[in-house]
């Protein structure tokens, strides 16, 4: 019995973490593409100058955040790729995602207050130090997405998809 | 207040600068959150509870950003930056700042 709590508990851990990390990426992909098309009417750009020709009405900050962890199966398997270094694939889909829900949540914050155009978009990354342990393994990261909103006449934007 | 990002506010003209005005919190996480994120840790996926309270704080910081702006008189803040540092465990600090301006 103490042989099985000592040493049963990881494997099952890893592989209770693998299922559900799965089931829970696809399903959280799935959302995004949903998300996606409904928020296509917001039209977010990098640029900050905009044509003085464009009238701008009223203009506002808008923000959009998610705060997201990885699972453990994919903390161990980084960890474990992270000896030999190189590209750490399975860390990749999860910021990916995160800044995609990131970049949606601002657009929605946009749309909800009546705008549809985003000007100067940031995204930003920080990770949140965890409060147990060592402080080495981190409680998850934080992305940050962040422009202006403005609103415009509707025969200056081009719509992408459209 | 008019908070942006961008250098001017747009289809607006500055009239007067004010100088850099910021605004900070530092926040924790109750213990009660903090054992939810380390369940939730396990299987991967979002952080609810963090998601709002780094929301909650962000709006704080502003919000005193926004003070500061105001007891100087001006009327806008713009090229808003947000910095985020994990000052303590357990405790992030968002700070906000930005350049005080009057516009027209």
């Amino acid at each position: 019995m103490e042989f099985l709590l000592n040493y049963g508990i990881t494997p099952i851990m890893l592989l209770g973490a693998y299922i559900t990390g799965t089931i829970l990426e696809r399903r959280h992909l799935k959302s995004l593409l949903l998300l996606e098309s409904g928020s296509r009417d917001v039209l977010a750009v990098t640029i900050e100058d905009i044509p003085p020709e464009w009238e701008v009405e009223s203009s506002e900050l808008v923000m959009g955040n998610v705060v997201i962890s990885q699972d453990y199966f994919k903390r161990v398997a980084a960890r474990i790729k992270g000896i030999f270094g190189g590209n750490i694939r399975v860390l990749e889909p999860l910021l990916e995602r995160a800044r995609r829900e990131a970049l949606i949540r601002m657009k929605g914050v946009a749309h909800a207050r009546g705008y549809k155009t985003i000007i100067n978009v940031r995204i930003e990354t920080s990770t949140l130090a965890s409060s147990r342990g060592n402080g080495k393994s981190t409680a998850g990261v934080e992305i940050l997405a962040y422009g202006t909103a403005i609103t415009i006449r509707e025969e200056w934007r081009a719509l992408p998809g459209t | 207040m008019i908070i942006s990002n961008t250098q001017e506010i747009p289809g607006k003209k500055i009239t007067e600068f004010y100088g850099v005005v910021s605004g900070s919190t530092v926040r924790a996480k109750h213990i009660g959150r903090d054992i939810m994120a380390s369940l939730k840790n396990v299987v991967g996926g979002e952080l609810v509870g963090y998601t709002e309270l780094l929301t909650e704080a962000r709006g704080e910081a502003m919000r005193r950003m926004s003070r500061q702006a105001e007891e100087t008189g001006a009327n806008a803040i713009v090229n808003v930056r947000f910095a985020t540092s994990s000052v303590a465990q357990g405790a992030a600090e968002l700070f906000a700042y930005g350049t005080a301006v009057t516009v027209e």
